[in-house]
């Protein structure tokens, strides 16, 4: 396959370039987050997030080389594959963290829900593209328990109530964005009000103990300042203490001290706001913000509506990680256990994540015409 | 449609933009307007600030004799953060331990706490755990310092000794500044000198992670050592009028009568101050306050009994002082005088004959001091024995002392709503009937008699310049001469009722006293149970007396027989010259 000579030109160097800097940004903070108080070694996580970085670069650069296309009518067997891994895990994966999450391959750790999301979000764009117009009530029905009632039931059963909330969460933006008449909406609603009491009893009798103590924890995060509420309380510290300008890289004490729990994967952001203050919160902030603004301008600018909605699931995805994760560490939303996109350590979703960005760059680059 | 689309775009990012402003909002609340709080609440987390205790204060004696020592305790702990990775079957097994009891002490534990495991260790033990630590990193030794109590029972109920910080006492602002765990004076010395002898605690700020290991000092404020305490007791002294009392309950009273300080204060049965030294197990107490002999309870403060014979003296203090005798004064002792339809009996059944109070003070001869008590009347022998300190508390603060009772007319009106009898005029004259003292008020009063009437404030500690006396009795000098004289006569005269106390190396004056426990006539055939009690006041030497002391001996039977030579054993101890004595000052 021949690279086109537009394909340069078009490239969207402000994906690559955010995308880069939150990633070079997040190995820092797992370097400092991760680092030994007295003598001892450094713990080699940030090294593997290195390697993971150019396995994503040059999985964004696969991606991008191919026309998306290829991918609308490989899908299906992409969703698939997507669909038996999330089954593989459950039977073969490992416990871990009182889920299991886990396929270990050689010396990795494969985690295929991360990879899942992106197969879900092709599996969708495509079905939706083919609809025209909005959609009807008969569509949602159909897209929902298509391709959406089983992989939420397989990543409930493993458990992973935050990528089943995610991907939930994903599917309704996808379909607000593709667009719903009047009565789908009067309808949605009746049926939410009515069933909410129920719904809420059932899932929370499914809900593990853990799972319970976090969503109390979050109503009420002093009741027990040692237990459950202890992640959220941890983190508003170490955010908080940061103050305007921070501790400065490599100065913070919540994440090496041991006091934030998975403060190298789910509360990264916690130990970059520790370092770098209210004024680095800001700006990685924008920097998201930016990745965000430039996927849904890449989704107008779509050339058809597989990769406008394709790319709006992408961003979508983005958005929804980055809010319910920042917004978890400073006590806004409750504790999940979703990793922040390109910052936290973990190879799979990096590696999904740039295969993400890479497909934003690749719609953007053939917004015009066809290149053969 | 297309227009449609890139309208809910718009949408989209308009609403993506307000969720970031969200978060900024937020981040700007915790960061800039919480900031300084959460900085504070990150130090405290990280910062751990640790009391270390002071080394306690060491008490001597009044010759600079140690009486107590601090020693190393070694005490293994669990540090709570590490139970959750920890094999406890494995450790209670190393530890030889417990598993049950292990898993009791970690549901009781406090957040944040060491557990302790297992407490006196010795250094072969410390030893072998300290070699297997790197196996078990949930262990820590640590060392701290425990009180020995040299000398074991002798002196207990005066030394007292240590107890954790109770709950209400926690709460007191006294003891804010003490470490939780510490070991404060909870009874005797220790605990009416704990000021003292605590010191100030040090401080260490250390750096520490969430698991609770230490990372660095940062900061250290050395402790301040607890001042030493100088006793006013004579620790030889002590020692031997507790061996002299034997397997016999009672106490021992003994006071310098130029200064109140207090030489000896025994408590028999007593108890060991060391199984209280790292917390008493719950056995022990049980078996400590369930015991019949009641060991606890302090004999020389906390019980009163009729004086007996001993309260003689104040009766012809009395006598004199209300001048209704000389001393020359004879009455004649049939071996008893009837009143009414009751009889008073002398001790003698023969009686004593004509006699004047000389003989009839060392012969305790009780139809005399009747017919002096009735002379002098029971609110005048009242006075005196208030004067000299009976029926009211000593001011030694030990434990909450019984005040005793000197009855008069006004008390009987008051608390029986009866007129006052002759009869019980004449049981009062010798001590018995209503009146009950304490061992240590007949030693204030012995010590005053003996010093020409001087009170003075009883002290437990040495006093290093001459004090003042608190009052002064108001009894001439010759009526106590007389009676000085009297008691020299009841331990030297053949005839006195003190001769068993009569010692070869120093001049003894002294008074017996049983206080009765049922009115039967034939004493040595009751059982022991129901033996009257034994009392002895005594001084030594006659002329410039240095020590004066009071013997009570439960159940002994008459004074003579067995308080007496106790009272004799402890002046001689403390009177005679002993070769350590020089070369501890």
């Amino acid at each position: 396959m021949k690279i086109d000579r537009r394909l340069i030109t078009n490239f969207d160097w402000v994906v690559l370039c955010t995308v880069l800097f939150i990633t070079v940004v997040g190995i820092m903070t797992i370097f400092s987050a991760t680092r030994p108080l007295i003598g001892g070694e450094q713990p080699s996580f940030y090294i593997k997030q290195i390697y993971w970085l150019f396995i994503g670069l040059v999985a964004l650069a696969l991606v991008v080389s191919v026309d998306y296309i290829w991918l609308s009518r490989t899908s299906h067997i992409v969703y698939a594959v997507g669909l038996l891994l999330l089954l593989a895990v459950l039977i073969l994966g490992r416990i871990g963290l009182g889920a299991q999450r886990w396929i270990n391959i050689g010396p990795f750790s494969f985690q295929p829900s991360e990879l899942f999301k992106l197969c879900f979000i092709l599996m969708l764009s495509r079905y939706m593209s083919m609809i025209h117009g909005t959609m009807s009530i008969r569509n949602i029905l159909i897209a929902f328990f298509a391709f959406v009632f089983l992989p939420l039931l397989l990543l409930l059963k493993q458990p992973d109530l935050g990528t089943a909330v995610i991907l939930l969460l994903i599917f309704v933006l996808m379909v607000l964005a593709k667009g719903v008449g009047r009565k789908v909406i009067t309808l949605a609603v009746i049926i939410a009000l009515i069933s909410v009491p129920f719904v809420g009893n059932i899932i929370w009798d499914e809900l593990k103990d853990y799972q319970k103590k976090r969503l109390l924890a979050f109503v009420q995060p002093d009741i027990d300042p040692e237990g459950v509420s202890y992640h959220i309380n941890q983190s508003k510290v170490a955010i908080g203490s940061g103050g305007a300008f921070g501790k400065g890289y490599l100065k913070g004490t919540q994440g090496p001290f041991r006091f934030l729990p998975e403060k190298h994967t789910d509360f990264v952001f916690s130990v970059f706001a520790e370092e770098w203050g209210f004024i680095g919160s800001l700006f990685l902030l924008a920097v998201y913000l930016i990745l965000i603004l430039r996927g849904l301008d890449t989704a107008k600018r779509a050339k058809d509506e597989f990769g406008r909605l394709l790319s709006l699931g992408i961003t979508f995805m983005f958005l929804v990680y980055c809010f319910v994760n920042i917004g978890m560490t400073i006590g806004l939303m409750p504790v999940v256990g979703i990793p922040l996109p390109f910052m936290s350590y973990g190879g799979t979703a990096l590696v999904t994540n740039f295969i993400a960005a890479g497909i934003l760059i690749n719609i953007r680059a053939r917004r015009f015409e066809l290149f053969y | 449609m297309k227009t449609n689309g890139s309208e809910r775009i718009r949408v989209i990012a308009f609403a993506t933009v307000l969720l970031f402003l969200v978060l900024t909002v937020r981040l700007l609340q915790l960061q800039v307007l919480q900031g300084e709080k959460f900085k504070r609440l990150s130090n405290e987390n990280r910062l751990r600030i640790e009391k270390v205790p002071a080394p306690r204060g060491i008490i001597y004696d009044r010759n600079g004799i140690p009486l107590v020592k601090n020693s190393p305790y070694y005490c293994v702990s669990l540090l709570p953060e590490m139970l959750k990775k920890t094999d406890l079957n494995a450790i209670a097994k190393f530890l030889n331990i417990d598993a049950e009891e292990l898993n009791r002490k970690i549901e009781n534990r406090k957040p944040f706490e060491p557990i302790k495991l297992k407490g006196g260790l010795s250094f072969k033990e410390v030893a072998f755990i300290e070699a297997r630590l790197s196996d078990y990193p949930a262990l820590i030794i640590d060392v701290e310092e425990t009180r020995h109590y040299l000398y074991g029972k002798v002196g207990a109920h005066l030394i007292g000794y240590l107890g954790k910080l109770n709950p209400s006492q926690a709460k007191r602002p006294d003891f804010k500044d003490i470490p939780r765990e510490a070991f404060i004076g909870q009874w005797g010395v220790e605990k009416l000198f704990d000021k003292t002898l605590r010191g100030i605690p040090g401080k260490r700020v250390i750096e520490v992670d969430a698991l609770g290991r230490q990372l660095r000092l940062l900061h250290e404020e050395p402790p301040v050592k607890g001042d030493d305490l100088y006793l006013s007791i004579d620790i030889n002294l002590q020692k031997a009028a507790e061996e002299a009392f034997g397997r016999r309950t009672g106490a021992l009273v003994a006071l310098k009568p130029s200064t109140g300080e207090i030489l000896s204060l025994v408590s028999r049965p007593s108890f060991d101050p060391n199984l209280f030294a790292r917390g008493i197990s719950y056995t022990d107490w049980l078996r400590l306050i369930r015991s019949r002999k009641a060991p606890m309870l302090n004999r020389a403060l906390q019980s009163q009994y009729p004086p007996g014979s001993t309260f003689k003296l104040i009766t012809a203090i009395a006598a004199l002082e209300k001048e209704v005798i000389k001393p020359e004064t004879t009455f004649n002792c049939t071996g008893g005088i009837s009143h009414g339809r009751w009889s008073f009996g002398c001790w003698k059944p023969g009686g004593h004959g004509t006699l004047s109070l000389y003989r009839a003070i060392t012969e305790s001869c009780d139809v005399y001091f009747y017919l002096a008590g009735k002379e002098a009347g029971i609110n005048s022998i009242a006075e005196y024995a208030r004067q000299f300190g009976l029926g009211e508390e000593t001011g030694i603060r030990l434990v909450k002392e019984k005040t005793g009772l000197i009855p008069d007319k006004a008390w009987k009106k008051r608390v029986k709503n009866e007129p006052w009898y002759l009869g019980e005029t004449y049981n009062a004259s010798i001590g018995q009937g209503y009146v009950l003292t304490t061992p240590a008020q007949l030693a204030m009063m012995i010590s005053a008699i003996s010093n020409g009437g001087y009170i003075y404030e009883p002290r437990l500690t040495r006093i290093e310049s001459p004090v003042e006396p608190v009052r002064k009795v108001k009894v001439k000098k010759e009526t106590l001469d007389i009676i000085k004289d009297a008691l020299r006569g009841v331990v030297a005269d053949e005839h006195g009722t003190g001769y068993a106390a009569r010692s070869t190396v120093v001049d003894i004056g002294g008074k017996t006293g049983t206080a009765q426990v049922i009115s039967a006539k034939r004493r040595q055939q009751v059982p022991e149970a129901l033996r009257d009690h034994a009392w002895f006041v005594a001084f030594a030497p006659v002329e410039n007396p240095e020590i004066a002391l009071v013997v009570f001996v439960e159940h002994g039977g008459h004074g003579s027989e067995t308080a007496a030579p106790i009272a004799k054993k402890a002046i001689e101890a403390y009177l005679s010259p002993k070769e350590n004595k020089s070369e501890d000052r």
